[in-house]
């Protein structure tokens, strides 16, 4: 410690789990890289995968928001689809190659998005916690109602004719393995992006907020600015989903990004846990893959996340992992105590 | 002339928000929380209605009096079942909030379950013809739905100021602490309410199946977040504020309606509740409270 | 000269004056005590100097500085900070963490910074965890640093609430009941540490206090207010034989 006091060095502790996680990281990306490659994982299945990695985003984003920060968000769904509208016009009509237009959809996706994120905040996070639930959710309906209201949105019809995001002639396979490779790369980046704010003095005083708000403004905290800018924060990252998703399924339809869909979202954060990003990532891979074991009760899932939201919130609100992170040195940690114990 | 037309028509669909937006008002002035499953009862409310005139074919009292009964039966299930464990404990709002939307969504879905989601037809609720009033006229249901809902809160307004009942409603939404140390029951209160609220979203349902007799399943959230809105534009935890709200809301609608962008009609009851928001966060009739320090 | 002064404070909730034109000044390392019967409008005159509320007339000035008009968390950098009747701790977070969220004022590093943990990162957040420490010792809470605050004994936790305070280095320290709710032994205990904290941080301290003892003991000066006027003010000698707060105490007129 005393050295890195001077120095601004990262702990040899530290670097040390960081250099396993990145390890894994990269032998997890290869594996699947080459079952992908050599068809094991046939289309379908990346398919899901893709929606899988989509969901990691939106669901730590949210839970930025709503675990972190502890106000409620109706409307992820309405920042995706800001993301989604705007990347997939972006690539139709920017005349660039797909190849380039793709990845600066991504980052405008997010910026706009963020921009609403900003519009709306200003005025919402001014007031006390309910309305802000209140006014995203009526942010994402207006923002339905002006996409089906325009013409350069498709209107009604949808949003066709989304490039995907290799040049046109390209076999399957390298299409299936650039599309997980993007997407699985984002989400790592808003994982530790996501992760490394909220460990950092920034992130603190948004946990702070939480926490008890009165007390963080008289701690000299500027609560109006960091509930803004964890809330435009997750909209960014909600615009990036977005862009994803635009050129993954390649049609946009305004029905899709409704209010059903962003309490979808906020199921997969609340079941792992408000301010736990491993139990967002947990949540959100197991709500993607689970509705596909269970395809013949289609009719009840919506049902079925109903129940489970209120059993939840009744009897542990605190979801899968509360505000615990799961890692790799605390498991270590354990498991050589208990062995400890054991002798 | 469209244009008075159009504000009595304002008018009338003002009048069933109005009756929604007390149901919220209500129960937010009590527990301070928003009751997003609200707005379904009211799709509840169609639905008893529909069972009871079209399938069973019961005459029209038969029908309200079920719908109202039944509303106000599920309305206190739902606050005994799903919010009465949070809100002894006093967890978080956040979790409060949660909870709604779950039984929102759970009542949503139920409903499609049972009945199907393509919308029912429930014609000829209230008798429908036209009534000339000057050089006007005007549809006998929107009469119906204006004067039946003023009734309503007259008599609403009765019972919260004369009664028993409503004493304790109001000692509880003032101080929950120091009406419980008065020997009020809070729970029974809180009970009383969501059925009172629930009752009134009943009524705001036949009305509404007189005006719009098309049902879904997914009628209530957009019904009910436009009477959510209401209550807030009033000033929540005010009754009067919820007639006001209603009523303003409905005009709004109807005269956007007649400029001719109907389509962006929601959006602009939702542009509504962000300016009020941000020019008046109490509403009209509301009092602004800050947080005890 | 005076660090914090209050002239003519008054404020008036619905035709009710709450505080009605209140002065003082607080000198330099002084600890002053405001005292009065329940509802007497102590806490609001500190919900007025943190920025809270603002005063319906009357001037608040810090080092000679006005304060009028900034928000709370702008007056807690000027430097005034302060602990609350009903404690309020951030419950969930480490007794570690709510001491460094007071600190985060200090600190430079940006966003960006953290998200990417530069250098700037490293070296800040390893000074402020030392100094976090430190200043946990003189509470004698670094054995809790790890612990959520939370799960603290309400003793401790008054002092990590004051402790917490105390990160934000402020020049006035404004403690509302510190001593509520503690055993004589505590109170003991709260008096010494209230002393240490004046002579090893050089501040001056106001508090809100019911115990009469306790004030009477460490307060240099006291002001006792009554239906939010300032009825007697002066050396604690003063103003245990002054019939007025006697008189207010009592009940009487």
């Amino acid at each position: 410690m005393t050295k890195s006091k001077k120095t601004g060095r990262i702990p040899k502790s530290k670097l040390l789990s960081y250099a396993v996680n990145a390890g894994l990281l990269l032998v997890f990306y290869f594996l699947f890289f080459a079952l992908i490659a050599n068809g094991t994982i046939n289309r379908y299945s990346s398919g899901i995968m893709t929606t899988m990695f989509i969901n990691i985003i939106l669901t730590v984003s949210l839970n930025l928001v709503s675990g972190f920060l502890g106000q409620l968000v109706l409307g992820h769904a309405g920042f995706m689809s800001v993301g989604a509208y705007t990347a997939a016009l972006f690539t139709l009509y920017s005349g660039l190659p797909i190849t380039i237009a793709f990845p600066i959809s991504i980052v405008l996706a997010g910026v706009m998005a963020a921009v609403f994120g900003v519009i709306i905040g200003v005025p919402a996070l001014r007031l006390r916690g309910d309305y802000l639930a209140i006014i995203t959710l009526g942010f994402g309906e207006i923002i339905r109602v002006i996409i089906l209201a325009c013409d350069f949105t498709g209107g009604a019809k949808g949003l066709r004719g989304i490039p995907t995001i290799l040049p046109k002639g390209s076999d399957a396979t390298s299409l299936a393995l650039a599309k997980y490779s993007y997407v699985f790369w984002l989400a790592v980046i808003t994982v530790v992006v996501i992760w490394a704010f909220v460990r950092s003095r920034h992130g603190r005083a948004v946990i702070a907020i939480r926490e008890d708000e009165i007390a963080a403004e008289a701690s000299g905290i500027h609560t109006t600015y960091y509930k803004l800018f964890a809330f435009v924060m997750a909209a960014f990252f909600a615009g990036v989903a977005g862009s994803v998703y635009a050129h993954h399924i390649g049609v946009l339809d305004p029905g899709k990004f409704n209010f059903d869909y962003s309490v979808e979202i906020l199921l997969m954060a609340v079941l792992g846990g408000l301010g736990s990003i491993t139990g967002s990532i947990i949540a959100a891979v197991a709500l993607t893959i689970l509705p596909e074991f269970l395809r013949g009760f289609e009719d009840y899932r919506m049902l079925i996340y109903a129940v489970i939201l209120i059993i939840v919130m009744l009897f542990k609100p605190s979801g899968l992992m509360g505000q615990r992170e799961f890692s790799l040195s605390g498991l270590a940690a354990r498991l050589t105590a208990k062995k400890r114990k054991g002798e | 002339m469209d244009f008075l037309t159009q504000i009595i028509n304002g008018l009338g669909q003002g009048s069933i928000y109005a009756l929604v937006a007390l149901g919220y008002s209500m129960v937010y002035g009590i527990t301070q929380l928003i009751n997003f499953a609200h707005g379904d009862i009211i799709m509840v409310g169609a639905y008893t209605t529909y069972v009871m005139l079209i399938m069973a074919g019961t005459p029209l009292w038969a029908a309200i009096l079920a719908a109202v009964l039944f509303c106000a039966v599920v309305g206190v299930i739902i606050e005994q079942v799903a919010y009465q464990r949070l809100l002894n404990k006093n967890a978080p709002r956040i979790s409060l909030l949660i909870t709604a939307i779950g039984v929102s969504m759970l009542l949503q879905n139920l409903y499609q379950l049972i009945f199907k989601s393509d919308a029912k037809s429930v014609s000829n609720v209230l008798p429908s013809f036209p009534i000339p009033v000057g050089p006007l006229e005007i549809s006998s249901v929107t009469l119906i739905t204006i004067v039946t809902s003023v009734l309503v809160m007259l008599l609403l307004q009765i019972l919260v100021k004369k009664t028993r009942i409503g004493k304790a409603m109001r000692a509880t939404s003032e101080d929950a602490g120091a009406a419980k140390l008065m020997g009020i029951s809070s729970r029974n209160t809180i009970a009383f309410t969501f059925a009172i609220g629930s009752g009134l979203a009943a009524i705001g349902a036949v009305l509404y199946c007189g005006a719009y007799p098309q049902i879904t399943p997914y009628m209530g959230s957009m019904l009910g977040l436009k009477a959510f809105v209401a209550a807030v534009l009033g000033g929540i935890g005010s009754i009067p504020g919820a007639m006001i709200g209603g009523i303003l809301i409905g005009v709004a609608e109807s005269l956007t309606k007649a400029l001719g962008w109907s389509q962006i009609t929601d959006a602009v009851v939702f542009g509504i509740l962000i300016l009020v928001l941000l020019v008046k966060p109490a509403g009209l009739l509301g009092r602004n409270i800050k947080e005890k320090v | 000269m005076a660090v914090l002064e209050a002239e003519n404070l008054s404020i008036v909730f619905g035709g009710l004056h709450a505080v009605d034109d209140v002065h003082f000044s607080l000198e330099k390392e002084q600890i002053m005590g405001l005292i009065g019967p329940n509802g007497a409008g102590k806490t609001t005159v500190f919900n007025l100097l943190t920025g809270v509320y603002t005063p319906t007339t009357g001037q608040i000035k810090l080092e000679g500085q006005s304060i009028l008009g900034k928000k709370t968390h702008q007056i807690t950098r000027m430097g005034i900070a302060r602990t609350f009747q009903n404690i309020r701790l951030f419950k969930d977070m480490t007794v570690l963490d709510n001491v460094r969220v007071a600190m985060n004022q200090k600190m430079k590093y940006s966003a960006a910074a953290g998200i990417f943990s530069l250098p700037s990162y490293w070296r800040e957040e390893a000074e402020v965890e030392e100094k976090a420490l430190e200043l946990l010792s003189v509470f004698h809470l670094e054995d809790h640093a790890s612990d959520r605050a939370k799960n603290l004994p309400y003793g401790q936790q008054r002092k990590l609430e004051i402790a917490r305070a105390l990160a934000a280095e402020p020049k006035v320290l404004l403690l509302d009941e510190p001593a509520a709710g503690m055993n004589p032994t505590e109170t003991a205990e709260l008096m010494e540490t209230i002393e240490l904290i004046r002579s090893r941080f050089h501040i001056s301290i106001l508090l809100i206090e019911h115990d009469m003892s306790f004030v009477m003991e460490i307060c240099e000066h006291l002001v006792v207010l009554d239906y939010g006027r300032i009825i007697a003010s002066g050396s604690p000698e003063e103003i245990r034989s002054n019939p007025k707060v006697i008189a207010a105490y009592l009940g009487g007129e």
